[in-house]
């Protein structure tokens, strides 16, 4: 059965009406199925949810354990069976490769397969497994970094640019923005796999999601609480990995001759860091570049790429020029800068 | 190549002007000439030449990706240089580059068809960085947020030298600079500029201090008008004559009307002014001119430029800046007698013989709308570049004042970087305000924290780095003179806003209106 006929975009987000569940609703519902733990994905307060163990875990982190009346936690290949059991939509979570328990969920009813991808990158990430390409009828693929100016360079050269500038400027404390989820732990272990095992500095937004990580078998190293340093002066010459919000805070006065960086896609984009008044940009994503969508799409090899959230537009009119069968949903309520 | 394009990549994330210098000055110390005075010219907005148009990388970009897809992410980008630096198809090995001079050299030297191939050379074979950097360098769009006037700073401390010496020669000097370079390092004498068309460094004046009018000995001072034009030098040697403007920037071309007709040599210092059959007219006139780099027959003959002439700094060759102002001026005098132009007046004396008389002239002043106050010259002052004290004052009409409503708030730079500090005020008309100008000076840095602090909790929307506050404090501003604008919305515009009380307790709906502030501007 045409996909478009029981998956439909809706106020509240993408509906699987065979099933009678929302993928990533932005608002409260019956039952969600959730792709991963960014706050514009995973909200709380719905009666069910369904998906993997480390997002649930993510989710109760940030809104507390009655975060769904009900939970049920899916492996990856798992499947499910949901909806009209004599007529029943099967449900399969695969690697997205975006964060911790990122996934794509596989739907299938009645012979037609769709694959809602999520966010996801193609960039190794010691943090989750890698994206599977998974054949399909239909791809539903986000658009945040989808203009062909958009190139992640290796995570490698960018935390390798961090230490550089800490290199140089020894008396300066390097404050680096980053998001709580992903980010902040993806950063950490860059810096590690680089041979830098000082300790490393945090804002108190990013602790508790860095022992989620932790509880997880994921080891960050040694990792100190800004607040737990007495003299702040000590600070000089360290990391400190804060949420971007809190880059031009007052927070950020009490830092010894704080040197400002950020890192996230955006940051290619000169205005973007200058209106953070970035000193230091590291173009470290957790999202696929133009070249990478790409070249996924031509992976998976789909039927048909439903696009999603973001620079919707290039990527149609890219696809559409290549002849792949293409169309754009306007899916609203996805903060394209909150999670990278 | 590589290093300077390094360099820019650094300045133009640095914000610190300590930080900025000690860049440019590690740079200058480990660069050979004559690249680093090319990397000095392209900073300082000295280099003459493009190396190639804006339209013909465009074009050559178009020959290489989706002109949709071109077109969608240049308006995402929002800038030219930045879009094709990032679209540019990636070199899988990058190429050696040459020196900056050598790769200048190579697209002074080409025709337009080999610029083309040589400039898609080496964006081929260059990181995105890199071809940012080529293509600011090549459009003469280079801003890395370093003045002129900081290259010049930063010059100074390289050589340990007064930056005064800096200013002195730096209009007669060519890029590469070599010369200069030779003096910095102390291998060679300071180069020899006699009789050169360049800039003198000026002479300035302080406010006068309150009450200090009432103090003066009359008799000691020379009184003349404050001119509200701008501050020019007109140079005429045997090599040629300019006009500069007081950041020492050529504008001749702007002002052919005041150049021609002109040979006597000497260098005269005075206000740049649209005078129409010696009737000086107001700034707004003269803005009208100001705008237009080459302004149209018509245009010069409506608003015919002059200089009101108050000093004059070489007469013939022989440099006077050592005589006293009383003698200077008969110089000066004699000197236009021989120049014999309509398009040159001398400032003319007040006379004033006591402290009362002193107080007169200088309300009377206030009710004049081509003059801003008055200038109080010490009659025994030689001409010293800078601001010596005690020599010149100006004494300005009191300021205007309205009472505006904070609109829109941004975050400073440098030490005020994380504090909201620019503020966009406006003043009513009916139920709307109108946004009437931007200050961002006249509080303390204990106000500047309250009024950071109210920015945050009474921020209402975001566009990009502004924030737009709720409409509900009130500032007294303070502005040397308003004008009729048709650039702004409210249609006026204001010299030099700055605040002068915050009104925390003032209703936002008892601010002024667009029509009280109409009324301040003198016709």
């Amino acid at each position: 059965m045409q996909a478009d006929k029981w998956l439909q975009p809706r106020d509240n987000g993408l509906y699987c009406v065979a099933a009678d569940c929302y993928i990533d609703p932005t608002a409260p519902v019956n039952r969600a199925l959730i792709t991963h733990g960014h706050a514009d994905h995973a909200i709380g307060g719905h009666h069910s949810v369904i998906a993997t163990a480390p997002t649930i875990a993510i989710m109760r982190t940030r809104y507390g354990e009655d975060m769904a009346e009900t939970v049920e936690a899916l492996d990856y290949g798992h499947t499910i069976e949901l909806g009209d059991p004599d007529d029943p939509v099967s449900c399969t979570f695969y690697p997205a490769g975006h964060i911790l328990g990122s996934a794509q969920i596989l739907l299938c009813y009645r012979g037609t397969r769709v694959v809602i991808s999520g966010d996801y990158k193609r960039q190794p990430d010691p943090t989750c497994p890698p994206f599977t390409a998974i054949n399909c009828d239909v791809f539903i693929t986000e658009a945040t970094f989808a203009l062909p100016v958009f190139k992640h360079p290796p995570i490698e050269q960018e935390c390798e640019k961090l230490l550089q500038s800490l290199a140089r400027f020894p008396e300066r404390c390097h404050l680096v923005g980053v998001y709580a989820l992903g980010k902040c732990q993806r950063m950490i272990l860059g810096l590690r796999a680089l041979g830098y095992h000082q300790p490393i500095y945090l804002h108190g937004a990013q602790r508790r999601l860095c022992d989620l990580y932790e509880e997880h078998g994921i080891n960050l190293g040694q990792l100190i609480d800004v607040t737990d340093v007495a003299d702040k002066s000590e600070l000089a010459g360290e990391i400190v990995l804060a949420p971007p919000s809190a880059l031009s805070d007052r927070w950020s006065r009490s830092l010894p001759e704080v040197r400002k960086a950020m890192a996230s896609g955006w940051m290619q984009i000169r205005a973007r860091a200058h209106q953070r008044q970035v000193e230091l940009p590291l173009i470290v994503s957790d999202h696929s570049d133009w070249q990478a969508l790409l070249d996924t799409i031509a992976e998976v090899n789909p039927g048909e790429v439903w696009i999603t959230h973001g620079r919707e537009d290039a990527l149609l009119h890219q696809l559409t020029t290549q002849g792949v069968r293409a169309r754009a949903l306007s899916l609203i309520g996805y903060d394209e800068d909150a999670t990278d | 190549m590589e290093t300077f394009s390094q360099l820019l990549q650094q300045l133009y994330f640095t914000s610190s002007n300590n930080e900025k210098s000690r860049l440019l000055r590690h740079y200058l110390a480990q660069t050979a000439d004559p690249d680093r005075g090319w990397a000095i010219a392209a900073l300082a907005g000295t280099l003459k030449f493009e190396f190639f148009k804006r339209n013909a990388v465009k074009n050559l970009m178009l020959e290489r990706v989706d002109p949709d897809l071109f077109a969608m992410s240049y308006d995402y980008v929002g800038e030219m240089s930045e879009t094709v630096a990032h679209l540019w198809p990636d070199a899988t090995t990058n190429i050696e580059l040459p020196g900056l001079a050598e790769l200048i050299d190579q697209f002074r030297q080409a025709n337009r068809e080999q610029v083309k191939a040589l400039l898609v050379h080496y964006l081929s074979g260059m990181t995105a960085e890199q071809r940012w950097s080529l293509l600011k360098l090549g459009t003469r769009g280079l801003r890395v947020g370093l003045s002129a006037r900081s290259v010049k700073r930063i010059l100074a401390e390289y050589g340990d030298v007064p930056i005064s010496e800096i200013e002195t020669l730096w209009h007669a000097l060519r890029p590469p600079y070599r010369e200069l370079f030779d003096w910095l390092e102390g291998r060679a004498e300071k180069p020899d500029i006699a009789g050169a068309v360049t800039y003198h460094p000026v002479m300035l004046s302080h406010p006068l201090p309150e009450d200090k009018a009432r103090q003066l000995s009359v008799e000691d001072w020379q009184v003349e008008y404050k001119y509200d034009g701008i501050r020019v030098q007109l140079v005429m040697t045997e090599q040629g004559k300019a006009l500069f403007s007081r950041t020492g920037d050529d504008i001749s071309e702007s002002f052919p009307d005041v150049l021609a007709g002109i040979d006597e040599h000497g260098v005269i210092d005075g206000e740049l002014l649209v005078i129409n059959n010696g009737k000086i007219e107001s700034f707004n006139a003269l803005q009208q001119r100001l705008n237009r780099k080459k302004p149209s027959k018509k245009l010069i003959a409506e608003r015919p430029a002059g200089i009101v002439v108050y000093d004059l700094l070489t007469d013939n060759h022989e440099n006077i800046t050592p005589l006293p102002l009383t003698l200077r001026r008969q110089r000066l005098i004699n000197w236009l007698s021989r120049a014999a132009s309509n398009h040159l007046l001398i400032s003319p004396l007040l006379s004033v013989a006591s402290s009362e008389q002193l107080q007169q002239t200088y309300a009377k002043a206030a009710e004049d709308p081509g003059v801003e106050g008055l200038m109080l010259k010490r009659k025994e002052s030689p001409y010293q570049p800078g601001r010596p004290s005690g020599q010149w004052y100006k004494w300005k009409r009191e300021a205007l004042h309205l009472d505006a409503v904070i609109m829109y708030a941004q975050r400073g730079h440098g030490k005020r970087s994380s504090f909201y500090s620019d503020f966009t005020f406006g003043v009513w008309q009916d139920d709307t305000l109108l946004p009437i100008g931007k200050a961002y000076s006249g509080f303390t840095d204990e106000e500047l924290k309250k009024l950071d602090n109210w920015v945050r909790r009474n921020a209402v929307g975001r566009f990009g780095p502004v924030r737009e506050v709720k409409k509900e404090l009130v500032v007294e501003v303070a502005f040397d003179a308003i004008h009729p604008s048709s650039r702004h919305k409210s249609g006026v515009a204001l010299r030099f806003p700055r605040f002068h009380r915050i009104r925390w307790d003032k209703p936002a709906s008892e601010a002024d209106t667009l029509a009280n502030a109409r009324a301040l501007i003198i016709e």
